[in-house]
């Protein structure tokens, strides 16, 4: 299991998905508080290749032994690629959320809506307010 | 019973300790995992693993009509065992409908009954029901004994060294003995549910730490093992579970328990059911279902062939034997054949399935 991290360098959704910008294309995946959320993930279910996701839309689903969750998209794009290695072995999720772990690359419909969505800073104080709840 | 908070066992400490994720079981808090149910439930079919089920309830039987209110209350045929020896069983209501399913343990001088947590009251309230006007002692047990399930091909090896005695090595399937474990005095039963060789030992409630503490630091370790592993687990040899393969709504029959209830006598509650269902079978049968495909069924989805709606799954997960989604499911009897494909729409997906032969998975061989 990885330790709890929010790399700057992402941007995340509310749904407690990440965004890492990479020119007109983004890597989307789940965060820490997320996969710790879910537990011990087992299964991925990808969407296509070629298919559109929308911003807070959800793409596909991950599963743990007792649960499933909903991967909410951040931003709206076309999927280019997903990760095989993940449907393989789902557990990458876990050990590796921001690495390994990633789940979807897509070329964005419009890279500077992605500024609209949290910082590391906007998403920890986030994470710390539903704690209060 | 007005739990307002969930209760703890007195293992809480030590999962907390081991990084158990704790969840809300029948009003328990208990741990669900300690990290990875995968390796809790590898570790349990490779070595041996250690579930706390202290939240179990324990109702004892004495006195001179004990055993005919049991035959009375109870499916099996009590009168197959003996001291010593402990046998699965049901508990129906008058209409049939299962109260619970438990394990029925005949002690020297009295007989112990060993219930789902989530249906102690139940149990409680239907013995005390049935001992109307009997000569008998009942008392539960449930908030003094605490348990630990050990399970797994290595089960002798971590409990070897803790013993009082040999005794407990030598018990056969579902015989219990009185020993010591780590000096504590204990119940020690060759039973479990996980379809791998153990024990479930039941001690007083404040001193299972010390139990805990001398398997965790044995010469061979075990595993401690979360409910989420032991559902895994149970799933995979298709044993049922209350709360989702059994209820008062089903009978034995349907759930293909008629194994474990007394048919050449039919003397007891709820039989006349059980006698009709044989007689003229039932709409509904309990299957195994192994996926053919990616994906995991849950609880609650259909089961289809062709368009037409067939059953209900009651069970579903992946199985970290297998690797594919596994479960149980009521099908329209006449589909209740090992082999027949079967779809199973997971959230609008359809899978492909197959009604598969319980258990899922082959059992240990060092299984009974």
């Amino acid at each position: 299991m990885a330790e709890e991290t929010y790399p700057e360098d992402l941007r995340y959704h509310r749904e407690h998905d990440w965004v890492r910008v990479e020119g007109d294309e983004a890597i989307f995946g789940i965060t820490w508080f997320a996969q710790d959320a879910l537990g011990e993930v087992v299964f991925y279910e990808p969407p296509a290749v070629g298919s559109t996701v929308s911003a807070d839309a959800t793409y596909g689903e991950l599963e743990s032994v007792k649960a499933v969750s909903d991967i909410y998209a951040p931003a709206d794009g076309e999927v280019i690629a997903i990760n095989d290695a993940v449907v393989a072995s789902p557990g990458l999720v876990n050990s590796d959320p921001y690495g390994e772990g990633w789940l979807l690359r897509v070329r964005l419909t419009n890279p500077d809506a992605v500024s609209g969505l949290m910082d590391q800073a906007a998403y920890t104080a986030y994470l710390a307010g539903l704690g209060d709840a | 019973m007005t739990a307002i908070s969930p209760r703890t066992t007195s293992l809480y400490s030590r999962h907390l300790a081991a990084g158990a994720k704790l969840g809300d079981f029948a009003g328990w808090q208990m741990p669900l995992d300690y990290g990875s149910p995968r390796s809790e439930h590898l570790a349990v079919r490779a070595s041996v693993g250690m579930f706390d089920v202290s939240h179990m309830g324990q109702i004892e039987v004495a006195g001179r009509d004990a055993r005919e209110l049991l035959t009375w209350a109870l499916t099996n045929n009590l009168g197959a065992i003996g001291p010593g020896q402990g046998q699965y069983t049901l508990m129906l209501t008058d209409d049939g409908g299962v109260i619970d399913d438990l394990i029925v343990y005949a002690l020297l001088d009295r007989y112990m009954l060993v219930v789902n947590a989530s249906n102690r009251n139940a149990c409680w309230e239907r013995i005390q029901e049935c001992a109307a006007g009997r000569d008998v002692e009942i008392a539960d047990r449930s908030d003094e004994v605490a348990m630990i399930a050990l399970q797994g091909p290595e089960w002798m090896n971590a409990l070897g060294p803790l013993v009082g005695s040999p005794s407990p090595l030598g018990l056969e399937y579902f015989e219990i003995t009185e020993d010591m474990v780590a000096h504590v005095p204990a119940l020690i039963a060759r039973t479990g549910y996980t379809g791998e060789p153990g024990v479930e030992i039941m001690c007083p409630w404040e001193s299972a730490p010390r139990v805990w503490d001398a398997l965790l630091r044995g010469a061979v370790p075990a595993v401690p093992a979360g409910l989420v592993a032991r559902d895994t687990l149970r799933t995979e040899m298709g044993y049922p579970l209350y709360g989702n393969e059994l209820s008062r709504d089903r009978g034995p029959i349907a759930a293909v328990l008629s194994w474990a209830c007394d048919t050449t006598k039919f003397g007891f509650a709820g039989a006349e059911t059980v006698e009709r269902d044989l007689a003229n079978g039932v709409a509904e049968k309990l299957v195994g279902v192994i996926f053919d495909e990616p994906g995991i069924p849950r609880a609650g989805q259909d089961v289809l062939i062709g368009d037409r709606v067939v059953g209900v799954m009651s069970s579903g997960t992946l199985s970290p034997s297998l690797e594919c989604g596994i479960g149980m499911a009521y099908i329209a009897s006449e589909f209740a054949i090992v082999g027949t494909e079967i779809v199973v729409d997971v959230r609008g997906r359809k899978r492909q399935a197959h009604v598969a032969r319980r258990p899922l998975v082959a059992r240990s061989p060092r299984t009974d």
